[in-house]
């Protein structure tokens, strides 16, 4: 039992070790190689132009029951036009980077996981790396950057969304006064959430593009390897982006408070 | 040159590389034979810095590889072509761009150069006018010859061969030894390749070297390797499971 123990904290140690020097390389990638701007762009539409239905969907819904489940317990308290306040609040600093994070996380983290993890055990990587060419360079700095840049244009697309299907439902169906709800909303929604959401979902995005990236470049032999990788890829960014949302909500409360 | 010195390479608890020494001169066509599983496919990786040894050391015209970093080994790749078991194309990319790859790394060609040179390079390994196919519409034979002509586009000093003929029936077997025969003899290059197949190998190479038990257990020509009457050397030129069983 102790030299389970051991063994796991052992390989946890190796594998962020070795999470921080696939980092460390991509740093220097950026600074050092020229990137390959068609392999970026191509990234960022994977990631951000094919992950439209799912944000939008999931931005949409999660204002909507949002606002309904606020106003039910408002109402009771006569405080129906602070519905959006919260909707506008939770969207920009919580729910809208957290679960795009999440969505991404599932849908781009799998495929980059499984996209890498093939190339390895079909030896194109080392092929890659037989033609002079760093895997890094190639495939990881492209995938990074797209995740970053993408991620929180994705969140504000949500978060806009979200918002607006909040206020819909909010006037539409609740019958909550209009230029109330919106008034309470701006008043109590400042740029600090939308701040903290957006460096969120920066974050989030490099946590994706990083881990996701690193499964597929260490996965195992054959496609039990590959199916181990991307699996692993989808459940270590998702829990990563949900413990360190936490961590980032109290430190970036601190760091814009005063702003 | 290429030599390794008291190269080492552990898998786990199974030694596969135990002291390998060799020393393979410019423009040698060498053939490394051994049975499965015997570490020749680790040793070829070695030789082009794609596995770091656990001791020992590898030199490339004289400069050790061993310890270098994936970033310092890339100067010293550019001076090899690798041809893998599987071809290993990339598989997102058409036959074009798999050849062309490494003239597009290195941004000092206009496209017009970089389509001549593609053009080159398929004809000299027989295939004309597949520029726009992708490697899932390929037999196994002509996913080899593009990775040969992936490897060789851009003259490097060494090429490298991972079981050119393994998955392929005899006659295109064939065909891909007499190519790379031809490509050695045409290029001036250095071939070393690896593999367990002797009628590929006895076209191949002019060395051949045998790994046992994790070292070089013979050197010879193709036609001394064939005549050997060391029991080890002949039972796997012979093909016999097992030495005491006689079917004939």
């Amino acid at each position: 039992m102790h030299s389970l123990a051991v063994k796991l904290v052992a390989e946890s140690l190796e594998g962020t070790g070795r999470l921080g020097l696939l980092l460390v390389e991509v740093v220097r990638s950026l600074f050092t190689h020229k990137p390959d701007w068609r392999a970026t762009v191509q990234q960022m539409h994977f990631v951000g132009v094919k992950s439209q239905s799912v944000v939008l969907i999931t931005g949409a819904f999660t204002g909507m029951v949002l606002c309904a489940q606020t106003f039910f317990q408002f109402h009771k308290v006569k405080m129906d036009t602070a519905t959006m306040a919260v909707v506008g609040v939770s969207m920009c600093s919580e729910l809208g980077p957290v679960l795009t994070g999440l969505m991404v996380a599932g849908r781009v983290g799998a495929a980059i996981a499984a996209e890498l993890g093939t190339m390895r055990v079909t030896e194109q990587i080392d092929a890659l790396r037989s033609l002079a060419t760093h895997p890094v360079d190639y495939l990881i700095t492209p995938r990074m950057v797209a995740t970053v840049i993408t991620v929180p244009l994705l969140t504000a697309e949500s978060i806009t969304v979200g918002i607006a299907s909040g206020y819909f439902v909010g006037v539409f169906l609740m019958g909550i006064d209009p230029a109330y709800l919106w008034h309470n909303m701006v008043r109590y929604t400042g740029a600090v959430d939308l701040a903290m959401g957006m460096i969120k979902a920066v974050i989030f995005g490099a946590t994706i593009g990083l881990i996701s990236c690193y499964k597929g470049l260490h996965c195992g032999t054959g496609a039990e390897g590959v199916g181990r990788a991307t699996t692993e890829a989808v459940v270590y960014s998702s829990i990563t982006i949900l413990i360190s949302n936490f961590f980032l909500t109290l430190a970036l409360e601190r760091l814009l408070a005063g702003l | 040159m290429i030599e390794t010195r008291a190269l080492q390479k552990s898998f786990g608890p199974q030694r596969v590389l135990n002291g390998v020494d060799l020393r393979i001169e410019k423009g040698e066509a060498v053939v490394i034979i051994g049975r499965s599983g015997g570490g020749k496919s680790i040793l070829l990786k070695h030789l082009i810095g794609l596995l770091q040894p656990d001791a020992g050391d590898v030199l490339v015209d004289g400069e050790s590889i061993g310890r270098l970093n994936e970033r310092g080994l890339l100067r010293v790749r550019r001076k090899f072509g690798m041809l893998f078991q599987s071809a290993a194309l990339f598989d997102s990319l058409s036959v074009k761009e798999n050849v062309a790859f490494a003239l597009r790394r290195d941004h000092l060609l206009t496209e017009k150069e970089i389509d001549a040179k593609v053009a080159a390079a398929l004809e000299m390994v027989d295939l004309r006018g597949i520029e726009a196919k992708m490697p899932a519409e390929l037999s196994g034979g002509m996913r080899k010859r593009v990775g040969l002509a992936r490897a060789i586009i851009y003259q490097p000093e060494f090429i490298l061969y991972d079981e050119p003929t393994t998955g392929l029936d005899p006659i295109v077997a064939d065909s891909i030894d007499k190519l790379i025969r031809r490509i050695s003899e045409r290029l001036k290059v250095t071939s070393i390749a690896v593999t367990h197949d002797m009628r590929s190998a006895c076209c191949i190479g002019r060395r051949i070297l045998m790994l046992h038990e994790g070292r070089i257990y013979f050197t010879g020509t193709p036609d001394a390797t064939m005549k050997s009457d060391d029991p080890i050397v002949h039972q796997f030129v012979s093909g016999i499971s097992d030495p005491k069983e006689q079917y004939f």
